[in-house]
């Protein structure tokens, strides 16, 4: 047994900032909300999907609205100051929560994909051409492949995939023969959304820039539960989504070298991030605005920075370490059944999720019968569709632990999982 | 309990664990597969028709996938014999609801309605009213 026993967290007091964890379900889902018939306690295992949001971080937003609403960059009224300091510090405060030197690096996005997106626009389509290549992994998460993969189609560069092998780790040896001079981008998951594979970033980064190729992670599974800092995974580029890190959604960051942001063109046009603009040209604001166009997600952003503060206050080698012992915990309980297939390395090598499915129960049978237990996880294909169709089963469920989950709570879903063997044996 | 549990009362679990009118027709008027893509559910239908053209005289279906799917399938091949294609195409899914007889979540109705979505694209491709190669719902 490899199951770790003892928390490093104090869970229950952790699960007091987050009043949703105390609701019950069960009743009518047409109504949002507890209410009638609403009886079975909730079991929320869906941290994968999007995190729960603490009441402080909750309460960042309403005081931005209650209290020193404004747009940003517009006015000299106080207001509209207020809101500007606050929001460019939230970027100094995301900067520093992932190591990068500073806001000029840091831009806020709705989220990963759009941050994945502003990298393949702005610098894919000046970049890419066809004799050039994009490397990516079998087991990227739909935002990253197909985003590079509709970029080359338009540019007529190509895409290759390092491997997965059978126990859910990349083919390094593979990627090493498949990174060349032609590469001119490595776009890598950091921790895999479907195996919860981590994957060794630093190494691929060097063999990357070994053939000068730059360094896309998609860090929206590792940002959220351990510490990770851009220098030392040597990303060149690196995104994340607020809402799996204890944020609100509709906001995320990308992390960028300065000196490619500053070589980049726009990605989108309008307000705040033009300079001078006269009816034959214009000029772009410095970094990062020069990449946030329009009026931005304030209160998202500087919430975003409240749920750095609060991850930083418990410790995200804390979480890391909660986190492994719960999944350790789910894997040997859910690998003690021989109609349990879990998919992905060993429980004592991933992140905190673990996606399986039982024998002779389609998925969503599964995830609707644990559901009547109280318990939300994930089903479906984990927007990894192709990395499903390798695994040979078109889909699965996932259970995605985070820092107020409890040992008790993977015992609910293993008895749920218990209960739809029963019904339909 | 809630949804859940009402949703696999025994009729459900009984039609997909012994599926009726399993397997294909050789005499069919009309095939027609489909399926939801995001789930992996897949369903083939056969139908034939009376001499007349237009009454449904037996139904055949193949595939796999989820319960709700697989059973809504199997109780359709029964449903359907009797109807013409004009019964057919008013169907909806309130039909289908009534028809298993549970209360059906709202994230899976779109299996529950698989099979007659894929009854009612055959008879219209097969009257020419429709072009389509395989049938697929939407979210």
């Amino acid at each position: 047994m490899s199951t770790q026993d003892t928390t490093p967290l104090d869970v229950e007091r952790i699960r007091d900032e987050f009043p949703i964890l105390s609701r019950r379900v069960g009743g009518d889902v047409t109504t949002p909300g507890e209410g009638p018939g609403d009886e079975t306690p909730l079991v929320y295992l869906d941290n994968a999907a999007t995190s729960q949001t603490p009441d402080r971080v909750v309460d960042t937003i309403a005081d931005y609205y209650r209290s020193y609403n404004a747009n940003v960059h517009r006015g000299i009224h106080s207001l509209s100051q207020e809101a500007s300091v606050a929001y460019e510090e939230a970027h100094d405060r995301v900067a520093e929560f992932v190591g990068a030197n500073g806001r000029e690096e840091i831009v806020f996005t709705p989220g990963t994909t759009e941050g994945m997106n502003l990298v393949a626009y702005a610098w894919g389509l000046a970049e890419l051409g066809p004799g050039d290549e994009v490397v990516l992994t079998e087991m990227e998460h739909h935002a990253s492949l197909v985003t590079w993969q509709q970029l080359c189609k338009r540019t007529g560069a190509e895409v290759k995939y390092i491997p997965v092998d059978e126990q859910g780790y990349l083919d390094m040896d593979a990627a090493a023969e498949m990174v060349t001079d032609d590469t001119k981008m490595v776009s890598v998951v950091h921790v895999s959304n479907t195996l919860g594979t981590v994957n060794p970033i630093a190494d691929l980064a060097d063999l990357a820039h070994d053939h000068d190729a730059y360094v896309f992670v998609d860090a929206a599974q590792s940002v959220p539960n351990r510490p990770v800092d851009v220098d030392d995974l040597g990303a060149d580029f690196l995104a994340f989504s607020g809402h799996k890190m204890c944020g609100p959604t509709g906001i995320g960051a990308l992390y960028g070298r300065e000196h490619i942001l500053e070589e980049m063109q726009p990605y989108l046009y309008g307000g705040d991030m033009i300079r001078k603009v006269t009816y034959e040209d214009s000029t772009w604001e410095d970094l990062p605005w020069k990449f946030e166009a329009g009026t931005p997600n304030i209160a998202g952003g500087i919430a975003l920075a409240e749920a750095c503060d609060y991850l930083d206050e418990v410790g995200l080698e804390r979480i890391e370490t909660h986190e492994r012992m719960l999944t350790a915990y789910a894997y040997d309980r859910l690998t003690e059944f021989d109609d349990v297939e879990v998919y992905g390395p060993p429980g004592d090598d991933r992140g905190g999720l673990v996606a399986f499915n039982l024998d002779g129960v389609h998925a969503h049978d599964l995830s609707s019968i644990v559901n009547d237990h109280g318990v939300a996880i994930r089903a479906g294909d984990h927007c990894t569709q192709p990395l499903h169709q390798k695994m040979g089963v078109p889909a699965s469920v996932r259970a995605s632990f985070y820092l107020y989950n409890t040992r008790e709570e993977v015992d609910v879903l293993v008895d749920a999982v218990d209960d739809a063997r029963r019904l339909f044996a | 309990m809630g949804l859940g549990s009402d949703m696999y009362r025994q009729q459900i679990l009984d039609h997909y664990k012994n599926p009726r009118n399993y397997g294909e027709l050789e005499d069919a008027t009309f095939s027609h597969v489909g399926e939801n893509p995001t789930c992996g559910d897949t369903i083939k239908v056969d139908v034939r028709l009376a001499d007349d053209g237009e009454t449904i005289e037996r139904v055949a279906f193949s595939g796999d996938g989820c319960a709700i799917s697989q059973a809504s399938a199997s109780l359709l091949t029964q449903e359907l014999p009797g109807l013409t294609l004009s019964e057919l195409d008013a169907m909806d899914r309130d039909d289908i609801v009534d028809m298993l007889g549970v209360d059906i979540s709202p994230m899976r109705i779109k299996c529950a309605v698989l099979a007659e979505k894929v009854a009612q694209d055959g008879a219209k491709i097969h009257t020419g009213e429709l072009e389509i190669d395989r049938t697929k719902t939407e979210e």
